[in-house]
Formats: C-alpha cells, structure tokens, sequence
C-alpha cells in the first residue's frame, strides 16, 4: 500500500518546511501509520486536542517521510462514555510515552494500549481532570494531594536489587527518577519517570498572546530557546501567512548554529570529566564561556533567549559584530580542532567511550532514535539537509553520521557538528543579504492552523499551533510543543543494558536529552 | 599525548576573574570572602542545587560558574551530591507541583544554616509559568527563601553575587 492510495485530503501548509495537513477517518489513521512505517518512515509527534466550543476532540499524529511530514487530526467521539483512538505503539513504540501524556492531559486514550499508568500526572491533581480540557479554564483551587507511588516492573531474580536515584540528582541538572534493576554492577534494566517538571506549559500557551507566547514557546527547554522560538514563530508566521524578511531567517539560522556550538561545546566538555578527564571540561567550558559572552556582546542575551520574534528577529547585528563572531569562529575552530585531536589520541578517554552504551542501528530505526543521537546510530535524518529552507538551501549543509551509536559516536558526531556550524556561521555571516530584520504580524480574522520543525542541536522541535479567528478574540486554541527527547528517553533504557552502573552517568550525558521539553 | 595537553593548559593561561563586588562598601570585603566563610560555617561553603522545575535555562548558567572564568571552586564553595552534606540549597524553577514533596523532603534534609537562594525569575515570582494545576510558583511559596537572584536566567556573575550576599546576610543576622 502507498500513502496516496489512502486517499487522504491534504491541505499544504504555508510553512518553509514541506508540511501538509489531513483529517482523517480511524481506517485511514490505522493504515497511515502502517504505511509509513513500512516505508521506512518516522513519528515526529503525537499530541490530543480537547473539545472547546464548536469543536471535537481529536488525536493528532505527524510523521516524517522522505517527502516532508504529514499531520494527521483523528476526531475522537464518546464510545460508552470514554473517548478512545487506535493505539500507535504497535508501529511506532516511541507514540507509548506520548499517548499517555494525551490521556493525562485531554483525557483521550489509546484502544487496547499495553502500557495505562499515568505519565505526566504524579497525583497531584484529581485524574479526573483534564487540564487540557477546555472546562478545566475554571477548576478551583486545588488542594495538596498525596503523590502517588508509581508501579514500577519488578525485576526478580538471585542477587538482583534496585538502586533508585531521583526525582533530584547529585549533579547540577534536571530532576527525574531512574530506577535500576542490577547484579553486581551490571544493569538489567533501568526505567524512567519523568513528569517532575511538569508545569502547565500548554495550557498556559492558551492563556497568552499569540505574539507574546513566543517567550513562554522560548522557555521550554532552555537550551534549546533558539529552536523553540523559531518552529512557534514560524508555525504562528505560517498560521497568519506571514513572510519574514530574509535577513531575519539568515540571523535565525546564525542563532540556531551558535545555539548549535554553545551546546556542543557544553557536552564535550561534559563528557570528558564525567570520563575522569577535567581537562576537557575546563578547556570546552572556557570555550563555551567565550561563545556565550560573544552572544551576549551581539545579541544581547548570553543563551539568545527571545532573541527570534514573530515576524523576525528581536535587532540587526551591525558589521563590527558581525566580524567579532566571524573572528571568534576561526578561533574556536583551531582550538576545538587540537581538542579533538587530543580527545582522540587519548587512550584512557576513548577505552570509557568506545562500546559504551551502544545502540545498534537497526534498534535505533525500530524505536524511532532521532536527532544528533539518532545520525550516531545511522538513522540519517537531518532537516537542514533533508529539506532545506531558507537560509540552509544555500549553504548545502553537511550531516555528520556514524553507525558505532556508541558514547565515542556521538562525541565524534558533536566535534564534526561543531566544525560543520563554524563554517556555516561563518558563511551566513559573510554573505547576510540586507533588508529589514522584523516585520508585522497580523492575527487571522478566521480560524487558522500553523507547523514548524526546525531541527535543533538537539534533535527536531515541532510546533503545532491552532489559532482561532478574531470573533473568538484571536487566542491560542491549542498549542503542541514537542522535544525530540521523546522519541530518546525511552532508547536510553536500551543504551544503558548490559552496561555497568558508574557508566549511566556518561551514557545520559552522551544523549544529553531534556527533562523540561520532555515534561511541560 | 602528555606533553599536547600541558602545552594546552600553559597556552590558555589563568582565565580566573576577580569575585564580583556585592555592595558599594562590599569591594574590600569581597577579598575576606573565603574567611568569613569559615568563620560562618567553619569549613568551606558546600551547596546542593534544586531544579525544582526549571527550563533548565538557570542550570546552564549554574554550571557555568564552574568555569575557569569564574573557578566557584577557587572561592572554597563547592557543590555536592546530598543536601546531607550542603550548607545552602540553590533552587531554580517554579516549584512544579510534581516536585514540591522533593523539594520540601530535600530542604528537611539539610542541616543548619541551611540557607537557600532561590535563582532565576521563576524562582523568583514564578515568572512566565505562574501559578497553575502543575506549578506552585515561586520558590517561597514552598519552602522559606534568604536571597532572590532575577534574571532569566540570570549570569553566572549574578548568581554568585546572590550566594555571597545570602551568606553575608546570615552573619549579619
């Protein structure tokens, strides 16, 4: 079977990525998922709309072909009282996570899933409640409530135990809970929850301005504003047919490579000291100290936060910035190149980091592995490349790719993105066409739906944004912001087996995935 | 392989900036810093950080002050891995309700002077997330704060302007 021949009703969106969009009856969401995972195709995101006035609920699905992504909206109507949809997790085990966050927040289940434990939902308000649901507007204050214990798998066995670590962590970093199942040292399994950052973020996005949630869209993983704040903005630029200037997008793409470097440098840094090696963390964290006060110099803000706006960006680098960061491009590529060449001769580092953590390829497409830890498994997918937009369609960008999909893949896949985005930040910086930098964004008079997808350090972040019209007062109706560490958390439960404890802490920082994108 | 990386480390040079100045009056006494550290807690100051919700935006410039531009290790404090063993909590984020337990659980853990400095203008006022069915808001709300550091996120430099002033703050008490 072919996608055509399910003869869905695509509507293209006005998106500079090739974006399209159906409604489709639950055959066609059955077969669809089949196709595209026959075709070698991959889930970008699933996500529940709940019902407002003059509207359904509806599941919401996009997957990624060789030809673009395909949104697909599935309306879910009461069946004995319970909304239900054909589960996705059969095809795609990356939809599980997703689908339980939907039927937490929307109240809207998968048929027949394998896994119904409440995801985002720790107890803290009634699982009743829906806070997507659009009655939730007027919940009263709710009381404390106990949290509940969470029903992790028992791992039974002679000489197996459990360490549990979190929700806060000995390190500087996000809270979350992994439970491992262990003998001796050896890991048998590790489970996650995640949730704890959980903080209303898309019901809040219905209570803000369009043009102002941009700073909310900005703050759902802080390490990633850049990618954030352009897919919102280009899905609400799309949404309200808005054609940015073009220095805007070229000064976007400089930001998002300079995002691209400053994690980068960050991780490589990291990664060294949590493999005994503080060298590499004070030398990449200088680098990164260096970056970060260049951006501030430029841009005005050390991590570029709310530096892209709808309809451009915030202000216009003159050319004396312009020569600074080109000048600190040449100098941070020189360094980071004797860095790898040290990284690489050293013994010591590359024993920690070859064959650790490993995720085989063919695991890696089964369980939808995406991004910078996805191209270090094979899956090579990579949006700039893929399908480039304006300014990536004239740079012709290099996708770095290893089939190792261990941790010295993935540091190998960040030194060679470093040097890749030095020479892309490089060539925008020297050839930045001239026009405005920020033009007028108009909210629709009708009802309007709007995507973006940009691929981030991280891996691709994906808006869906649906707008209603003026009459209704121009608010956010629903707004879907999703982290490409959803698709990644799960495949860490796979990296981490048969691998000793003391090397969780480099195999996670290797996939570097995010609790608050993940979250909300 | 040895002599690549000593060549390394001698070419990058001693990067360390002085501490910030806290106050008009403070510049001088930024210096005694160190002393009044021990003299206050007897030992270096040992901090446990609290992501308590965040974007993860405060913990990037948290960690950035391990750097050697700022070398927080140089001024005898110290981040460690329990509350146990920490002299202050360093928390960022609105308290999200998924994590208000932890974070009350972790401030009942930690011993006197058991100091705490909230980060960030979410820790703050609960910035741009509010109060809501997921987030309890500022860090206040939940557990009793010294010191407030705006921003979002605030720089490195604030954030250790924040902890020298919290700890000033407490002597003075």
């Amino acid at each position: 079977m072919k996608l055509e021949e399910l003869k869905m009703a695509f509507e293209t969106l006005a998106t500079p990525v090739p974006m399209r969009h159906a409604w489709v009856s639950e055959q066609q969401w059955t077969d669809a998922a089949t196709v595209v995972r026959d075709e070698g195709g991959r889930l970008l995101a699933l996500w529940a709309s709940a019902a407002g006035p003059g509207d359904v609920h509806q599941i919401c699905a996009v997957y990624v072909t060789l030809e673009g992504a395909i949104w697909l909206s599935l309306p879910v109507l009461p069946e004995d009282g319970q909304l239900l949809y054909p589960d996705l997790s059969a095809s795609f085990p990356a939809a599980l996570r997703m689908q339980r966050a939907a039927a937490d927040l929307s109240g809207v289940h998968a048929r027949v899933a394998t896994d119904t434990r409440a995801w985002l939902n720790h107890g803290a308000w009634p699982a009743s409640h829906h806070p997507l649901q659009h009655n939730a507007m007027q919940w009263p204050a709710l009381a404390a409530t106990e949290l509940v214990n969470y029903p992790f798998v028992k791992v039974e066995g002679d000489g197996v135990h459990e360490i549990a670590v979190g929700p806060v962590h000995a390190g500087v970093i996000e809270p979350g809970h992994f439970r491992f199942s262990v003998v001796g040292e050896r890991v048998l399994r590790l489970e996650q929850r995640l949730g704890y950052t959980h903080k209303g973020i898309e019901r809040r996005m219905t209570q803000l301005e369009p043009v102002q949630a941009a700073r909310l869209a900005g703050r759902v993983s802080g390490d990633s504003t850049v990618a954030y704040a352009w897919a919102y903005c280009m899905a609400l630029e799309g949404a309200t047919q808005t054609v940015i200037p073009e220095r805007a997008a070229w000064l976007r793409a400089v930001m998002l490579e300079r995002e691209r470097v400053a994690n980068h440098l960050g991780d490589l840094g990291a990664l060294g000291n949590d493999a005994a090696f503080a060298f590499g963390l004070a030398q990449f964290s200088r680098l990164r100290e260096d970056w970060l006060r260049a951006s501030m110099d430029a841009f005005g803000h050390r991590l570029m936060m709310d530096c892209v706006v709808p309809g451009g960006v915030r202000a216009d680098i003159d050319r004396e910035h312009s020569d600074k960061l080109a000048q600190l491009c040449d100098s941070v590529a020189a360094e980071v190149h004797t860095l790898f060449g040290i990284y690489e001769a050293h013994s010591g580092l590359q024993d920690r980091f070859l064959a650790t953590g490993r995720v085989a390829p063919e695991l890696a497409s089964r369980l939808g592995l995406t991004g910078l830890a996805g191209r270090a498994s094979s899956q090579s997918w990579d949006l700039r490349s893929d399908h480039p937009w304006l300014p990536y369609s004239a740079l012709a960008v290099a996708m770095a790719t290893h089939d190792a999909g261990d941790v010295a893949a993935r540091v190998l896949v960040r030194f060679e993105e470093v040097f890749e985005s030095l020479r892309l930040i490089r060539r925008m910086l020297a050839d930045l066409p001239s026009s405005p930098v920020q033009c007028a964004v108009i909210l629709p008079l009708n009802a309007a739906r709007g995507a973006g997808w940009v691929e981030g350090w991280r891996g691709e972040v994906f808006v869906a944004l649906d707008l209603d019209g003026l009459e209704q007062g121009s608010r956010i109706r629903r707004c879907h912001l999703h982290d490409p560490s959803w698709q990644n958390w799960p495949v860490l439960e796979h990296a981490i087996l048969g691998n000793i404890v003391p090397d969780f802490p480099l195999i996670n920082k290797s996939f570097n995935l995010s609790y608050s994108g993940h979250d909300l | 392989m040895i002599w690549q990386i000593i060549k390394q480390i001698g070419s990058t040079g001693c990067r360390t900036e002085p501490a910030p100045d806290i106050g008009a009056v403070a510049q001088a006494e930024s210096a005694s810093i160190h002393t009044e550290l021990l003299a206050i807690l007897g030992q270096a100051l040992t901090i446990r950080e609290v992501d308590a919700g965040s974007c993860n935006g405060c913990e990037l410039e948290i960690n950035a002050l391990g750097n050697p531009y700022y070398n927080l290790e140089g001024l005898g404090i110290r981040f460690v891995a329990s509350p146990r063993h920490a002299d202050m909590l360093l928390v960022t984020g609105p308290v999200s309700r998924n994590m208000e337990t932890a974070l009350r659980r972790t401030f009942d853990a930690t011993p006197e002077p058991k100091l705490v400095v909230a980060v960030g203008d979410c820790g703050a006022d609960g910035g741009i997330f509010g109060e809501s069915y997921a987030s309890c808001g500022r860090v206040a709300n939940v557990i009793p704060v010294d010191e407030v550091v705006t921003g979002c996120p605030p720089a490195p430099i604030d954030i250790l302007r924040g902890i020298l002033k919290a700890v000033r703050r407490r002597v003075k008490a």
